[in-house]
């Protein structure tokens, strides 16, 4: 699974991308598994209410399902235009 | 409907970039909307981040939407990415039509989706703070006005 960060997501991870293959089914149980990588993760992820995603470039919600090969993409809610 | 979409850095010539969206003759009205830095107090850089791929799909995701909505003969947007100081042009959308209700109309609703649906942020500088920008749920309340 490719992982992608954006904006305060990346930096209070500290990278921007980064490739997993976490046992997970969903875009949250995927948020559970990424807080419990280290002090950084949970940080990011802290807020939910902060974090939007996108899967495949999509727009996603929580229950979207994944499969290995997705591109998952956590950002904070956009501010362009 | 011709549909021009670029994610760049360079700065933008608003007469080029309508005289591109006119020169098939088509369009009997054009309505474009230029967004620039603000000043706001001590604000020195203003850096814009996006998602490359996604930006792209989603605004054609959107321009595609309006076509469907009003008839359109084109649509250019260019979006400004990197470091932009204040009074500097960041995004613009030009709409042709033959008619300007519609080119008044989809202009508005695409700059309006673009604030929620387009994925770029923006980080700003003042003196040796640096913040980002926060999402407004004005503009989530602008966009929902037009309905799903």
């Amino acid at each position: 699974m490719n992982l992608l960060y954006f904006a305060w997501v990346r930096q209070k991870i500290g990278k921007s991308e980064e490739q997993l293959t976490p046992p997970v089914e969903d875009v949250a149980s995927l948020i559970a598994h990424l807080k419990n990588l280290g002090p950084n993760y949970a940080d990011a992820f802290a807020d939910l209410s902060r974090i939007r995603v996108a899967v495949n470039q999509r727009h996603a919600g929580l229950d979207v399902k994944l499969g290995p090969q997705d591109e998952v993409a956590f950002f904070p809610p956009v501010t362009g235009g | 409907m011709q549909t021009r979409i670029r994610i760049q850095r360079e700065d933008f010539d608003l007469n080029r970039e309508v005289a591109d969206l006119t020169a098939n003759g088509e369009a009997g009205a054009v309505s474009s909307f230029t967004g620039h830095v603000r000043k706001e107090g001590n604000l020195s850089t203003l850096t814009l981040e996006h998602y490359p791929h996604m930006t792209e799909a989603e605004i054609a995701r959107l321009v595609a939407e309006a076509g469907t909505r009003w008839p359109l003969t084109g649509v250019t947007v260019v979006h400004r990415v990197g470091s932009l100081k204040p009074g500097d042009r960041i995004v613009l959308v030009a709409v042709a039509s033959q008619h300007r209700h519609a080119a008044f109309q989809a202009c508005e609703f695409l700059m309006d989706y673009l604030k929620t649906q387009a994925p770029f942020w923006k980080e700003e500088a003042r003196g040796e703070q640096h913040h980002w920008v926060e999402h407004r749920n004005s503009d989530d309340d602008a966009a929902k006005r037009w309905g799903s």
